[in-house]
């Protein structure tokens, strides 16, 4: 270890409130969703410029289109999410509460957790044998490696909620009386909220996919079992984007030179999202024949009652901006705009990330209503849209928030920051032009999901859609290289980064003050409990006796898979093996820790 | 908890934005007669050939201009008549038709272009959308739910003429 980065080990280790074993822990949650970006990111430039007739799955190795697919959904809008949130808000939580993580060991295990998750059902996906798509409606069947693989990235994301849980509890005990400091209470809420919606995925997989898998039971119930996914379906998309607002809300400003807006408002929106995220998920199942209409409607009314939250956000950040534009000096009507900090990359990519956002948002809102959905329903257009949503106001600004959060995780400076701007504006362009492309097909009757320049009844009114498709996903893809040029410049560069914080916002109102019903997740997570039994238990009583007669097909594989168990075996040693590794590394770190500590003293 | 003015004017107005698309949404319901599919029944996937109607599939006149097509979707066609090899389904201009699809093994999409027909087919359940169709063309029928490494190739046709 050279003398230049054992000092910045040592800075970092006496600036921050996070002793390294958690640090660490941290860091590699994050670097797990980086791999899971870039492989992510890989495939959809394959997706892309498959619709121009450019096939390269054969060189990929990929045996299709869907397998393909499934690893771009099950990379990106699992794992890349997941694993983001789980380092981020791990991190917030400990910043906000100026003290580290209660258990050491819930983060680490968080990380091994959502590791053996990841291998597990990567194992499943590359060796063909669950071309499900992330959304694995039954009853396509895939390897039960596949459902496991789930189940452990679900279990890390409780781990960390635990382990925040745990933290505020000690944090209490040594500040009685003391109000919630806003960056943990945010992050606490997310994760709350998350643990709420999770229960349908739980059940449904542990109650009903993996023991099908397995050959215990024989047949499921599809209808009933897609209901249990969008129970969780839905507010899995707040669950990716609410780190994101963590930065927006509580980070961002203060990287703009200005103030978070107002301390009260911020809870009253992260309640709202604990609140009204869950008892919605019926809004993806309007076309869905077994669900009562009047059941449907309910969930449009929830549904418009979520927007609000995000009417209020978009609001107080233009208001943020807009102040901080002009404390920079900037006047006239628009004149501020230019005086934003432009320049650094981390700012300009989550400026253009909210500026998406509010067309991914609109087209939200038409997915979302009701009758219009028959006109949008499962045609490019939803990809089109999340595109906005969850692959640039998640995905660019998690690229944003990088730029600041790997310099600080590895003490390193930020390597190439012109090209880290350039990125940003990259990926904004190229996003626009895919989703335009993605929208016009989808109004045009092209079904998503789908390989389009595969398909045998492609209308020659696609030519265009196609190519915008194409181009836009080559951009978002060149500006994808660009962010992996910046970040392993970044973790490989000698030079100490500047600076060694976390950029926390002040309130620019009653920083003070607040109703103290404000401060209470605990009375606000059983009213949203309540909320989703009155949403969803019509349905789970009317719906019952289920229908459990669907056999599992596998319909991508023309020849059968191998013996189960021996598939279950060859995936568990890599589990094992990654156990053993855990614990190893545990022991050295124990180890390095107690000779640092002996040196120093 | 401090609100600004400004603030609170936007948020009136966007409660305003969305109980006014509530409400045009209402409108489309009640006054345009929109409607979404509703529960049509259950079936056994593995005995849908077997089944009536499923058991002919094929298109009958059940009335002056209202017509009925069974539709059996399976990996990876929409089987439309009881000749397996045809795709295509031929009804007047103007006719109503009321189609009731299932599937006989995964789930599959149904939806018809220029039209508003946009509907799951979820094995165990019985899909029941209506159209009038007043122009005369070829509209194509899309599966548009991924259902298996056939699923690009899954379509079928009205004619009206
Ligand atoms: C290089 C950048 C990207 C390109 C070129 C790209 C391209 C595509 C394309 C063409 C599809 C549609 C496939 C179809 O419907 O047949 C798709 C689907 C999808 N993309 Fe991306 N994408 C990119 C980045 C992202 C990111 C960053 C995320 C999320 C963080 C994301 C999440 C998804 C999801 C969830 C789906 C749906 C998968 C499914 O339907 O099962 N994508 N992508
Ligand atoms: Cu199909
Ligand atoms: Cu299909």
């Amino acid at each position: 270890m050279s003398a230049t980065t054992f000092t910045a080990a040592r800075t970092i280790e006496q600036t921050a409130s996070e002793p390294m074993a958690q640090r660490w822990a941290i860091r590699w949650q994050l670097y797990l969703g980086f791999i899971a970006l870039a492989l992510g990111g890989l495939v959809g430039l394959l997706q892309a410029i498959e619709r121009i007739d450019i096939d390269l799955y054969d060189e990929a190795g990929l045996a299709s289109y869907y397998q393909g697919l499934t690893l771009h959904g099950v990379l990106l809008a699992l794992v890349f999410t997941f694993t983001f949130g789980n380092a981020f808000l791990s991190l917030t939580t400990i910043r906000g509460f100026g003290r580290p993580l209660a258990s050491t060991a819930l983060v680490q295990g968080a990380f091994w957790t959502a590791l053996a998750g990841v291998v597990l059902a990567a194992y499943a996906i590359l060796t063909n044998q669950a071309s499900v798509l992330f959304t694995f409606y039954p009853p396509l069947k895939a390897h039960s490696t596949f459902y496991l693989g789930a189940v452990f990235l679900v279990l890390s994301t409780w781990l960390v909620s635990a382990n925040q849980l745990l933290t505020w509890r000690a944090w209490k005990r040594e500040h009685p009386g003391e109000r919630t400091p806003l960056l943990a209470f945010a992050s606490i809420a997310t994760y709350l909220m998350w643990d709420l919606a999770s229960i349908g995925i739980a059940i449904e997989v542990v109650g009903f996919l993996l023991p099908w898998s397995l050959g215990w039971i024989n047949t499921v119930d599809p209808q009933f079992n897609r209901t249990l996914f969008w129970f969780t379906g839905h507010p899995i998309v707040y669950f990716w984007l609410l780190p994101v607002y963590v930065s927006w809300y509580l980070i961002f400003p203060k990287q703009v030179g200005g103030k978070l807006y107002s301390d009260g408002l911020t809870r009253l929106v992260f309640i709202l999202f604990l609140v009204l995220s869950v008892p919605t998920g019926l809004h993806h199942q309007y076309t869905d024949p077994g669900i009562p209409v009047w059941m449907k409607s309910i969930h449009l009314f929830t549904t418009f009652a979520v927007v609000f939250p995000s009417l209020i956000t978009a609001f107080t950040l233009m208001s943020v901006i807009e102040s901080a534009g002009r404390a920079r000096g900037g006047r006239g009507l628009i004149g501020w705009i230019r005086h934003l900090p432009w320049g650094d990359p981390s700012v300009s990519a989550q400026l253009l990330a909210m500026l998406v956002f509010l067309l991914g948002g609109t087209t939200g809102i038409i997915n979302a209503s009701y009758t219009v959905n028959k006109v949008v329903h499962n045609t490019a257009f939803v990809p089109g849209h999340f595109h906005l949503t969850v692959g640039t106001a998640v995905g660019l600004s998690v690229m944003g928030i990088s730029y600041w959060l790997v310099p600080y995780l590895t003490g390193n400076a930020l390597y190439g920051r012109r090209l880290a701007v350039a990125q940003g504006w990259l990926y904004a362009i190229g996003v626009l032009v895919f989703a335009r492309g993605q929208i016009a097909g989808g109004l045009n009757g092209m079904p998503r999901r789908t390989a389009i320049g595969a398909a045998t009844y492609e209308l020659s009114s696609w030519n265009l859609e196609n190519w915008m498709t194409a181009i836009g996903g080559v951009l978002m893809a060149i500006a994808g290289l660009f962010f992996f040029i910046v970040m392993v410049g970044t973790l490989l560069s000698r030079k100490p980064a500047e600076k060694l914080e976390i950029p926390v916002a002040e309130a620019r109102f009653d920083s003070t003050r607040t109703l103290p019903l404000l401060d209470r997740l605990g009375f606000w997570f059983v009213i949203a409990a309540l909320l989703v039994v009155l949403a969803y238990g019509p349905f789970f009583i009317a719906y019952l006796p289920l229908n459990l007669t669907s056999p599992g097909w596998n319909v991508w594989q023309v020849s059968g898979g191998g013996d189960t168990w021996v598939d279950v075996l060859a995936a568990g040693w890599v589990v094992i093996a990654i156990g053993a590794f855990a614990w190893f590394w545990r022991l050295l770190q124990g180890a390095v820790f107690e000779s640092r500590r002996l040196g120093r003293d | 908890m401090h609100i600004e003015r400004l603030e609170k004017i936007f948020m009136v107005l966007g409660g305003i934005l969305l109980a006014v698309g509530i409400a045009a949404i209402g409108a489309s319901v009640l006054a345009a007669d929109v409607h979404l599919p509703a529960p049509s029944g259950r079936i056994d996937p593995r005995t849908v050939r077997t089944t009536p109607p499923f058991d002919q599939p094929g298109v009958r006149q059940i009335g002056p201009n209202e017509y009925e097509a069974v539709i059996v979707a399976y990996i990876w066609a929409f089987q439309v008549s009881p000749d397996i090899s045809s795709n295509e389904i031929h009804v007047p201009v103007g006719a109503n038709v009321t189609f009731k699809v299932t599937s006989t093994d995964v789930i599959h999409g149904f939806m018809i272009e220029r039209t508003d027909v946009n509907a799951m087919i979820i094995p165990g359940q019985v899909t029941e959308v209506s159209y009038t169709f007043d122009k005369p063309g070829e509209y194509l029928i899309i599966c548009h739910e991924y259902c298996g490494t056939g699923h690009h190739t899954m379509f079928a046709k009205v004619i009206v003429a």
